[in-house]
């Protein structure tokens, strides 16, 4: 099998260690992965501020990396839900379809898959696993509090499987960061005093680290984190999955 | 944005000005949420009775002039007078002609948040028509002239003791007693004079039901009925769209209602008015008001099918944390932002934004509207109609320039972090709207591209 290694733009840039942890974790779980190196960004910045019109050439470029793979993997709920419901193309519209439903988060791809049962990984900490709104909602990593239905999440079980990790409770299991894209700078007020509530449940809880499956939401947290001094860290679900 | 009025942006920085007054507002829902959440765990049918809901409103809304009809033939087989009004205006016009045809001057409300989407109040005032608000909440910010904060707990902004200053101030309490009962029991008092000397009564319509004629009002205080029983003459305001088929249906929409709005298994009070009383009269307003408008938008038809039980808002970390009023609508919260952009698109263009589409309100919706996904098109509608801002404009095609091609990204991601590293203050400071409650990312020294060719040569 072949896949494709997709890294938001904002990882790329920002969070290297994350791409690299996904990167690393598939290879040593036998998997045969390539970085497209002319890979860019799924346009959903653009699309989220309703410019979507503008992303025809992010679209493109997209279909012109990934096209040919067997699946396609990102370590982002987000990205991965805007390329399912958004990619289209005049040209390619048969190619878009075909990345649409072999697109994985990296959680889903490791557990509807690859169907891992086991990993070698050591964590020995207290953390609190924030459920980004994209990844659960989304694309239904794990099920959502508003529903009456059987409860079920993919990075928890794969976080149960991570040697001496402590998950801690929340308050609120599954609300908004308040990142939401440009939505953070735009409506900065609400924005980061979402972001402070949010962390503030983590570190009531105790947690020591803060993880999930979107940068995005833990860059806001981070940025929160830092802000007030904590000495609390934020790591990707891929960063836990590869230590040791 | 165009608006003259603040954005919902502005409003909420206002309102964020006093955290621990958010953070009061953000509790007091949440716990609202929390309440529905047990309510609706105690029916292992939930999901099917929300998509059996969905499924009804769906037939409603795709033969609406039907059951219209159907339901004005029956409702005047039962004695009740049916009026149509296209819009706010004309359904102001023909209340105030029926209140001058009797000569009445003093008029009782229950809540009806289409009278708040017309602006009745405001409209019979500057006619001589004084109106008072039966539903307590109602009463309260109608005393403070204010207009309601969200649809069905409308004073969920005010404290207990600004409500006991305004009793103060207006019906005469002591100062400074802000006991929830004795403020109860005082408003209680001053309505039961205003019930028995009001000879017309306006209420809402929370269900007509077509294959009946008669329709359904739903309170927690009984003030509907107070009102209504007592008066002469009873008007009752509906959109279009609150026509359900069958008076079955009131199984499941009935069950849906109240769980979704505070948590309680049904209203204490779900009135059925089918014809008038000897020597009295029921009038029906059937409003259009932009509904129409709506059913003929495709991607927002659907929006019609709610039926105003507020758990959007009570669930929307937004809403929590900005506070009804930032949404300068009559409807508030998540619905009131899709429903807003198609009365007046130019004045509403913030609303769609105010969203970090977690999709929340969607889940707790009882009748499924889609509505985060409908947040996500009228934002593409409003920028297609020419509504966004021009710095927002040049900024995105900027942006879609640099994404869309590979080299231009390479080089704008290598200066940004170049930028952060050795001259932090260009994006360390106030003009960054990031950087005022929250640190930025420390630049890594290398991009993972760039990792990754040095680290895994082909």
């Amino acid at each position: 099998m072949n896949v494709g290694l997709f890294i938001p733009c904002y990882v790329d840039q920002f969070y290297p260690g994350a791409a690299i942890a996904t990167l690393q974790l598939l290879e040593k779980l036998g998997i045969n992965v390539s970085y497209p190196k002319n890979q860019t960004c799924c346009g959903q910045p653009m699309a989220n501020s309703g410019f979507e019109h503008l992303t025809g050439g992010c679209n493109e470029l997209f279909i012109k990396n990934f096209a040919e793979f067997d699946y396609i993997v990102a370590p982002s709920g987000s990205c991965v839900l805007h390329i399912k419901e958004h990619l289209h193309s005049h040209e390619h519209e048969n190619e878009a379809a075909g990345i649409s439903s072999k697109i994985y988060e990296l959680s889903s791809f490791l557990t509807d898959v690859l169907k891992v049962e086991s990993l070698p990984s050591r964590f020995p900490f207290k953390v609190g696993v924030h459920q980004s709104c994209h990844g659960q909602r989304g694309l239904h990593l794990s099920q959502m509090s508003e529903l009456v239905a059987p409860a079920f999440s993919k990075p928890d079980s794969l976080l149960r499987m991570v040697k001496g990790i402590e998950i801690v409770p929340l308050n609120r299991m599954d609300e908004c960061c308040g990142f939401g894209g440009t939505f953070c700078v735009a409506e900065e007020a609400v924005s980061a005093k979402m972001g402070k509530d949010r962390v503030e449940d983590h570190l009531a809880h105790g947690a020591e680290f803060i993880t999930g499956v979107d940068m995005s939401c833990l860059m806001h947290m981070e940025g929160i984190l830092n802000r007030r001094g904590s000495k609390v860290k934020v790591i990707h679900l891929a960063e836990i999955l590869n230590a040791y | 944005m165009h608006t003259e009025t603040k954005d919902h942006a502005e409003l909420a920085t206002v309102f964020n000005k006093d955290e621990a007054r958010v953070d009061w507002h953000d509790e007091t829902l949440w716990w609202i949420r929390q309440k529905r959440d047990k309510a609706v765990n105690h029916l292992p049918e939930w999901e099917l009775l929300r998509e059996t809901a969905s499924q009804i409103k769906d037939n409603v809304l795709s033969n609406l002039a039907g059951y219209l009809v159907q339901f004005e033939e029956n409702a005047q087989r039962n004695g009740i007078v049916v009026h149509w009004a296209a819009d706010a205006a004309e359904h102001n016009n023909i209340v105030l002609g029926l209140l001058h045809s009797k000569g009445i001057t003093k008029m009782v409300k229950s809540k009806s948040m289409l009278t708040e989407e017309c602006h009745l109040n405001e409209s019979l005032e500057n006619n001589g028509i004084e109106v008072i608000d039966s539903d307590l909440g109602e009463r309260i910010v109608q005393l403070a002239k204010e207009p309601p904060s969200h649809i069905v707990l409308p004073c969920i902004h005010k404290k207990k003791e600004e409500i006991g200053d305004l009793f103060h101030l207006h019906l005469g309490t002591p100062a400074g007693n802000a006991d929830p009962q004795f403020l109860t029991e005082t408003a209680r008092q001053h309505l039961r004079e205003t019930f028995l000397t009001r000879r017309a009564a306006l209420t809402g319509v929370n269900f007509a039901v077509a294959e009946t004629g008669e329709f359904v009002v739903c309170t927690n205080e009984g003030n509907a009925d107070m009102g209504a029983h007592l008066a002469d003459i009873h008007i009752a305001s509906m959109g279009i769209e609150k026509i359900i088929p069958k008076r079955k249906n009131l199984g499941v929409f009935l069950r849906l209602l109240t769980r979704s709005a505070t948590g309680q298994p049904i209203t204490t009070y779900s009135s059925h008015f089918s014809k008038p009383r000897e020597g009295t009269e029921i009038h029906i307003i059937i409003v259009d008001n932009g509904r129409s408008k709506q059913l003929g938008r495709e991607d927002f038809r659907n929006s019609l099918k709610c039926i105003r039980c507020g758990a959007c808002m009570n669930t929307c970390p937004v809403y929590r944390r900005s506070g009804g009023h930032s949404y300068h609508n009559a409807i508030s919260g998540p619905i009131g932002a899709i429903l807003a952009p198609n009365l007046d698109m130019e004045k509403y263009a913030d609303l769609p934004f105010a969203s970090t589409l977690c999709g929340s309100c969607s889940n707790v919706c009882p009748v499924k509207i889609d509505i985060h996904q409908q947040l996500y098109k009228w934002r593409q509608v409003i920028v297609q109609n020419g509504y966004a801002p021009a710095g927002k404009k040049a900024a995105m095609k900027l942006m879609s320039l640099t994404l869309s091609s590979p080299a231009a990204y390479h080089m704008g991601g290598k200066a940004g972090r170049f930028v952060m590293k050795y001259a932090p203050f260009a994006v360390n400071n106030k003009l960054n709207p990031w950087y005022k409650q929250r640190d930025m990312p420390e630049p890594p020294k290398e991009s993972f591209g760039e990792w990754y060719a040095k680290n895994r040569k082909a």
